[in-house]
């Protein structure tokens, strides 16, 4: 989009019915590094990829746990997803102090859509530059939801957002309809997959990502390091081989591995997995 | 027109004892399970013992409703203080929120007598001793509510050290094994009960070690 005289306030509407500033936040969403989620009837797997910005530097947090049944991955200005998370923290330990019982997750993030809606309307705010893929669960079972800065909300089965999340979301739209059955392995397999799919080519380790479930008799917790390294190893999906003409020596006399069937040597791309 | 007096009170007492004994690498928390209000008993079995954090335990004596809220409360600022820190709070931080949020309602207190018991940050037994405004204390034991007049002066007799000029100095910690403190405890209460009429019914003891917490209970007696 291109700018225009509409675009300075977020109070001020343009004469298609937009508003400029809101949709500008949106995109600072889709800047941000990939961050996935998915959810069986059990489960919900959330996950994202944490690129340093240097080799010195540590690693931005984008899961965030908000209570022993909810968690948050964040896309887009973490520092914005950091006090959002506070909020909702919050929101979470007063309603367990109220009610004695754990606040739905349908009701956070109605509060949380209500918080961003109130920066869509104030001339002196500007919206949360930052996408929320809530996931929970409560009486109702398991749930994903998606929040933007707008201050819409969406249930999803499973949904990917910030940089080339496109590849993932067609990987999942290819596989959701098993999700809602998959056992817990599967699930967080698929989300390793599908957050594979937005790295193009590039190999997938513990390193650079960091994945958090939530289930029935399980509190939200992020994976160690170890754990997750182990799941990438034991289904493959760190990537493809290095392309034949760089140096892999193991790789070469004429392998015909049906692991890395895909790659042929110009074939530089990310070829969607076929299950 | 002669001065006003209020015609109710926001304040009851449920009676009850508690007791809280610190080892060199345990502690024992321990309260009894009796509610009373005046000459009734409201319950037997109620607990006033909780857990708040991994190496704190308190046990409250006092208006039970009032304790109810200080323990709601000390939970929440646990929780918020997990998500904050990445990390359980410690003994002696949570001894110090315990006053804080004590003192904190000063001018209309929480009628709630506290020893909180647990392992400081070095495996240490440790036991700090309340009264209902937060002034605080740590001790190597200290019992508080309706039968601490009866336990207190028989923990000194047993475990306070001669002199605190004696030299070299003895610890504050008792030396006693886990299993002696608990059977101290249950002597202290057997005998707390025979006299104390809101002492009774059931005894509820927690030892907390570097294991982690047990939970032992014995007959009181009912009367």
């Amino acid at each position: 989009m291109f700018r225009n005289q509409y675009d300075t306030d977020v109070t001020t509407w343009s004469p298609a019915g937009r508003l400029f500033q809101v949709e500008y936040a949106m995109e600072a969403v889709k800047q941000g590094s990939a961050a996935i989620g998915l959810r069986s009837k059990t489960h919900v797997v959330l996950a994202s990829v944490n690129k340093a910005n240097s080799e010195l530097s540590s690693h931005q947090k984008k899961i965030f746990k908000v209570d022993d049944h909810i968690g948050v991955a964040i896309a887009g200005l973490t520092a914005d997803g950091r006090v959002l998370s506070r909020y909702m923290r919050s929101e979470c330990i007063n309603y367990s102090y109220s009610y004695e019982s754990q606040l739905p997750v349908g009701r956070l993030v109605v509060q949380l859509a209500d918080k961003a809606q109130v920066c869509t309307q104030r001339s002196w705010k500007r919206p949360y530059g930052v996408g929320l893929l809530v996931g929970g669960l409560d009486e109702s079972g398991a749930h994903l939801y998606y929040n933007c800065p707008s201050g819409n909300y969406f249930e999803y089965q499973a949904f990917a957002i910030g940089s080339r999340s496109q590849a993932a979301k067609t990987y999942m739209e290819r596989k959701f309809e098993t999700f809602t059955e998959a056992s817990r392995e599967n699930l967080i397999k698929d989300a390793l997959f599908a957050l594979r799919e937005t790295l193009q080519g590039e190999k997938l380790t513990s390193s650079i990502c960091t994945v958090a479930v939530v289930g029935i008799g399980e509190a939200f917790h992020i994976l160690d390091k170890e754990t997750v390294q182990a799941l990438i190893n034991e289904f493959e999906i760190a990537g493809e081989e290095a392309p034949a003409d760089e140096t892999a020596p193991q790789d070469q006399d004429g392998d015909a591995q049906p692991a890395a069937a895909d790659q042929g040597p110009a074939d530089q791309g990310v070829a969607p997995m076929d299950m | 027109m002669p001065i006003q007096q209020a015609n109710w009170s926001p304040y009851d007492n449920n009676g009850g004892t508690c007791v809280a004994i610190a080892g060199a690498d345990y502690c024992v928390v321990a309260a009894d399970t009796r509610m009373s209000t005046g000459y009734n008993i409201l319950t037997r079995d109620y607990s006033k013992i909780i857990q708040l954090a991994e190496k704190s335990v308190m046990a409250s004596s006092g208006f039970q409703a009032d304790v109810r809220a200080l323990q709601k409360v000390l939970e929440a600022r646990h929780l918020a203080y997990q998500h904050q820190h990445n990390k359980q709070m410690s003994c002696p931080a949570m001894a110090q929120l315990l006053s804080n949020t004590l003192y904190y309602k000063r001018f209309f207190p929480y009628y709630s007598f506290n020893v909180l018991g647990g392992l400081d940050s070095e495996g240490k037994g440790c036991v700090f001793t309340y009264d209902a405004v937060g002034s605080y204390e740590r001790v190597g034991y200290s019992s508080q509510g309706s039968g601490s007049t009866l336990i207190m002066p028989f923990l000194d007799n047993q475990l306070k050290s001669p002199s605190p000029l004696l030299l070299p100095a003895k610890d504050a910690v008792t030396p006693l094994s886990e299993s002696e403190a608990v059977d101290l405890v249950k002597t202290c209460f057997a005998s707390a009960t025979e006299r104390d009429i809101y002492t009774g019914d059931k005894l509820e003891i927690l030892v907390l070690n570097a294991k982690g917490v047990l939970r032992e209970y014995m007959e009181l007696r009912k009367d």
